[in-house]
């Protein structure tokens, strides 16, 4: 957990406190258990003690203890992930109280941090956790050149502070035609990329000085900037079209900064091009719109990536409108049948969202010593028809 | 250069003989092996379906007679089901009503669509065959509405579903209430004012139906013609559907409460808060169509919506349909929007009806389209697997006997997948229309 500054293990202890000692101890029996490391048990056990995961394996190997609440399910697998969203800062009314995910006085805004804005009894986030997510990547928004920080959650919890796990995780940054119109600058793609070039180059400057011996005045945009380039965040650079994408692979050469590639519309056009830059994805909603700057979308994208290695995690994203948020569960369904395959997307549902974002010593797979997030079905999580029947949460019922 | 010319004057022989569709209409087509839903009646096995000139001529077992000219289709394995019917579309890049004013029955969507348009192509693929497009909601009438089949076509005509002998109806009247047609220069600027606007223009629609009853077929006596009034006229007569798009409970009840003092019939569109006022729904005996979607929210007066709706409806006794809203849900997953209303509680049967023969009331064609039974048009589906599993695809769709869809296929396929320049027009989001949902 590289990524894991001091200042982020507080709130994943007061997670681990709020969480601990204040719920039954649990036992979970699925039909079949997809623990997402080895093969799927049948008729399997999973035994959760003090929020985290106690054990796991076959019924007739694991005798679960009497004063352990007993539930059962049809499947079980490890608690979904959704690896970028806005949920939380956009709101489900969409009047402008409740929509928090982009600022538009200026187009580079990486000061603005995802736990400011964090409604955690947001709708949509219950909305979500109803449907087996439970931690989302979310924070600012598309829509500008730097839209701000972006953070990971669990979807419980009554406030940011019960439900962050990663403070500060990335910054959200977009390419492409993307932009919010109500920011005036940049007016071209090539004007945003000069724009973004000599913001880093800046921050390059302020590293040195930060890394110096002389006194220096603390700017908080070049804070996050410079966390950046020492690999403390990683960008998030929503892009689609094909010759935007290779922009942001530049840029990433230039400045070699971690970066995850966010939608990628067109990356079946340059699947080589992204392999090698050893860059990962939050593959574009399956079911996305074809229009704008992702017209050329493909259902059959999330299975081309994943076919060509790279690592890869499916997002819910950002919607405008109606429906206010897309669901990872529905998008993986329908990604599952046009060329990814079952076993594949569960696994982007979890343990590969998990990694891509560097959580997975705590989440992503059913395992001894991780955090006990679970979902319980009546039947193949990815079908429409099959309903979701219980969440756990940290150890706790939440559905 | 000769054999290029040959080629193209067999090619034109060819669409002569055939037709646009270049599929002979004349040899029966028989379809062996599937799984038949026809909707009318039980689930069939290893049933037998036969169309010719554009019609269905037999369905049934294993043992009904194929004709000995028939093509035989081999679809074992395969489910057969009607075409779908989609009752509220923005497919093919129309418009409607503009800013002058609130109200336009005078408006035809039929002269903006583009009958070339990919989202034509699009919802062939999600196995659309007839669809009701309609203008947007931010008017109180935003204009007449189109009823289409999904024929392959060259103009507009080739697609219409003509109502009438007369061939001057195909389609009907979009109506909205609620927040989206509220504000700006002539427009109203509350929900009451609204409702007087549109009671306003009925009483003046029934001044000019007394006044062309009166003239008795004398030409002199006739008031001058106005588009509008003779459209409302229509709708008076029962010959045009209002299709009213409303969203809050007490809209709903609005949009009932008008179309009982003008006697007119009308189609619930969306009815986002129906859970609220099934019983009031099915107790004034006027369907529902409703659309589910992947989160609530997005817009105010939608916040309530339920996926639930089409269960609650079904229990209260209300004739329901699912629509796409296209591009609110995609056309290419309307079974999806079934399969998510039986997610919620609606009954399999019900859901199945609910984006065929339900919807097909609606438009009043179910005389000739949203079952699979003898004499009715030959629409129809070809699914690979259970209508509402998310690994089942719409592998051909057949409209009138022509087969419009192929999915293996790659210049179909691509249609039903997207892909690098596939789609060409833009979605109608409503977004930037001011919201249409």
């Amino acid at each position: 957990m590289r990524s894991f500054s001091k200042l982020l293990l507080i709130p994943v202890l007061l997670v681990a406190f709020v969480f601990s000692n204040a719920e039954a101890q649990i036992a979970v029996k699925g039909e079949m258990v997809y623990t997402m490391a080895g093969d799927p048990i049948t008729d399997g056990v999973v035994l959760i003690k003090d929020g985290k995961i106690e054990r796991v394996g076959s019924a007739s190997d694991v005798s679960i203890p009497s004063n352990y609440e007993v539930h059962e399910a049809k499947v079980v697998t490890p608690g979904l992930i959704d690896a970028h969203s806005v949920v939380g800062l956009a709101g489900h009314l969409n009047q402008e109280h409740d929509q928090d995910q982009l600022e538009t006085s200026s187009a580079i805004q990486p000061e603005l941090r995802a736990i400011d804005a964090y409604n955690a009894r947001e709708a949509l986030v219950g909305h979500l956790r109803d449907h087996g997510i439970t931690t989302v990547h979310t924070g600012h928004g598309p829509g500008a050149l730097i839209s701000g920080q972006t953070m990971i959650v669990k979807t419980a919890g009554e406030t940011v502070e019960e439900s962050v796990v990663v403070p500060a995780k990335m910054l959200a940054m977009t390419l492409g035609n993307n932009m919010s119109r109500e920011i005036s600058k940049p007016g071209t793609r090539s004007k945003g990329i000069a724009m973004l070039r000599q913001t880093f180059i800046k921050a390059q400057d302020y590293l040195e000085k930060r890394n110096g011996e002389e006194e220096y005045s603390k700017d908080l945009g070049m804070e996050a900037l410079a966390d950046l380039l020492e690999g403390k965040l990683t960008a998030l650079v929503t892009v689609h079209k094909a010759n935007d994408i290779m922009t942001a692979l530049r840029l990433q050469e230039e400045f070699g900064f971690p970066m995850v590639l966010d939608g990628v519309a067109e990356a079946y056009l340059i699947l080589d091009e992204i392999k090698a830059a050893g860059v990962s994805v939050t593959v574009h909603p399956t079911m996305m719109r074809t229009y704008g700057d992702g017209k050329n979308a493909s259902m059959e994208t999330a299975g081309k990536i994943y076919e060509a290695g790279i690592p890869v995690a499916f997002q819910s994203g950002y919607e405008g409108y109606v429906p206010k948020t897309r669901v990872v569960l529905f998008e993986a369904g329908v990604a599952a049948a046009n060329g990814l395959g079952k076993e594949n997307a569960l696994k982007m549902l979890t343990i590969d969202a998990a990694k891509l974002l560097g959580i997975e010593d705590h989440v992503g797979s059913l395992v001894e010593g991780k955090d006990a997030d679970i979902a319980m079905f009546d039947g193949d999580p990815l079908e429409y028809v099959t309903n979701i029947t219980g969440v756990i949460i940290n150890g706790e019922k939440v559905k | 250069m000769l054999k290029p010319i040959r080629s193209l004057v067999l090619a034109l022989v060819g669409v002569l003989l055939f037709g646009v569709n270049g599929f002979s209409q004349s040899t029966p087509q028989a379809f062996t092996g599937a799984q038949i839903i026809p909707i009318s009646g039980e689930p069939i096995n290893n049933g037998v379906l036969v169309v010719e000139d554009g019609k269905i001529t037999a369905v049934g077992g294993e043992n009904t007679r194929i004709p000995r000219n028939a093509d035989v289709h081999d679809v074992s394995g395969k489910i057969i089901m009607p075409g779908l019917v989609d009752t509220h579309s923005h497919i093919g890049e129309g418009d409607g009503g503009d800013r002058s004013s609130a109200l336009h029955p005078d408006v035809r969507i039929m002269d903006a669509i583009d009958p070339r348009s990919d989202t034509f192509y699009k919802a062939r693929a999600g196995g659309i065959t007839s669809v009701n497009i309609m203008p947007g909601s931010g008017h109180l009438m935003s204009g007449q509405t189109v009823y289409l089949k999904l024929r392959e076509a060259n103009t507009i005509e080739d697609m219409l579903i003509y109502l009438d002998e007369e061939k001057t109806i195909y389609g009907g009247l979009k109506m909205a209430n609620g927040t989206n047609p509220l504000g700006g220069s002539g427009f109203p600027g509350t929900r009451a004012k609204s409702a007087a606007m549109v009671r306003e223009l009925f009483v003046k629609a029934e001044e000019y139906q007394a006044k062309i009853e009166a003239a008795d077929g004398d030409e002199s006596k006739m008031p001058p013609r106005d588009i509008g009034l003779e459209t409302l006229v229509e709708v008076l007569e029962g010959k045009r559907t209002v299709h009213n798009h409303t969203h809050r409970h007490d809209d709903i009840l609005t949009a009932i409460r008008l179309s009982e003092e003008f006697g007119y019939d009308l189609v619930l569109q969306h009815v986002s808060e129906a859970w609220k006022v099934a019983d009031e729904i099915a107790e004034a005996g006027v369907p529902a169509s409703i659309i589910t979607l992947d989160s609530f929210g997005g817009k105010l007066e939608a916040a309530e919506i339920k996926n639930a709706n089409g269960k609650y409806l079904e229990e209260a006794g209300v004739l329901v349909g699912l629509h796409t809203d296209d591009g609110i849900t995609d056309s290419r997953l309307f079974l999806r929007s079934a399969a998510l209303a039986v997610r919620e509680g609606m009954s399999r049967k019900a859901a199945l009806e609910s984006v065929t023969i339900a919807n097909a009331k609606m438009m009043d064609i179910e005389d000739r389209t949203g079952t699979l039974e003898k004499g009715k048009d030959a629409d129809f589906i070809i699914l690979s697997g259970d209508p509402f599993s998310v690994y089942t695809h719409v592998e051909q769709t057949w409209i009138e006997g022509s087969k419009v869809f192929d999915r293996s296929n790659e210049d179909h396929k691509k249609y039903a997948t997207g892909g690098y320049e596939v789609f060409r027009g833009e979605v109608h989001t409503h977004h930037e229309m001011g919201g249409s949902q």
